[in-house]
């Protein structure tokens, strides 16, 4: 599996997605109309597939680098181990994602 | 043992000033802040995400609200340090594997710590104002 190139990949694209965190911070702090603009942003299709893929992303690069962690720590280094973290990151990485959007549309009502 | 590369006598042994610096020269500070800064967010996700949670469908002023509070503060304030200090890291592991030219090198490693900063700074700077209701 080359999962690592994934997490570099989902590091970068957390990085450069860091401005549009900033973009919201800053808009929350400057007034109602610079805010409607991100909210419009986000709403929008394009935005919405833009924080879906954030949020795979983010969920993604977490598991992923949970599996960097136990082997920092000297374990899960046998074949079949190896298997297993490596799938449990990859699955585990879109099931949360997908369930955080599930319940982000329940309490946002499609918002 | 010479000591021409050290003016001030010294009571270390060369081997001693160098030991677990490795090949960086920079020893593994990075890689331990790499790791802190990880966990810290892993600790940190729940509480980011119900905080995002909470503010679906909020307008401007409720978003004030409860990005202003304190403990949401707090939290996110943390989130944004331990972030922007990780990335920060990763991308100058990134840039090292595959700058090989070394101006560029430097160039990429000065941007990305402009950035990396400039991020944190601003994130904070926002934070602050909606908690201290200017």
């Amino acid at each position: 599996m080359a999962l690592s190139i994934v997490h570099r990949a989902t590091g970068i694209a957390l990085y450069v997605g860091t401005l549009l965190l900033v973009w919201w911070l800053v808009a929350a702090a400057s007034g109602p109309a610079a805010y409607a603009n991100v909210q419009a942003f986000t709403g929008s299709i394009i935005g919405r597939l833009i924080v879906f893929g954030y949020t795979w992303a983010l969920m993604h690069h977490m598991l992923s680098g949970i599996r960097h962690f136990v082997w920092d720590l000297g374990y899960g280094f046998k074949a079949n181990e190896r298997e297993a973290l490596t799938w449990g990151a990859a699955i585990g990485g879109i099931v949360l994602t997908v369930l955080i959007w599930i319940i982000a549309y329940m309490i946002g009502g499609g918002r | 043992m010479s000591t021409a590369d050290t003016p001030k006598r010294s009571m270390r042994t060369p081997l001693g000033r160098v030991r677990n610096l490795g090949a960086a020269h920079s020893g593994t500070s990075d890689f331990w802040r790499q790791r802190l800064t990880a966990v810290a967010m892993v600790l940190l996700m729940i509480p980011v995400l119900v905080i995002i949670m909470m503010l679906l469908g909020r307008n401007q002023a409720g978003a004030k609200q409860i990005l202003g509070s304190l403990p949401v503060a707090i939290i996110m304030l943390l989130f944004i340090i331990a972030s922007a200090w990780h990335m920060k890291i990763g991308m100058q592991v990134v840039i090292e594997d595959y700058v090989h030219n070394e101006k560029l090198k430097l160039v990429s490693i000065m941007a990305n710590n402009f950035f990396s900063i400039a991020v944190a700074l601003a994130s904070i700077y926002a934070i602050l104002q909606l908690s201290s209701g200017v």
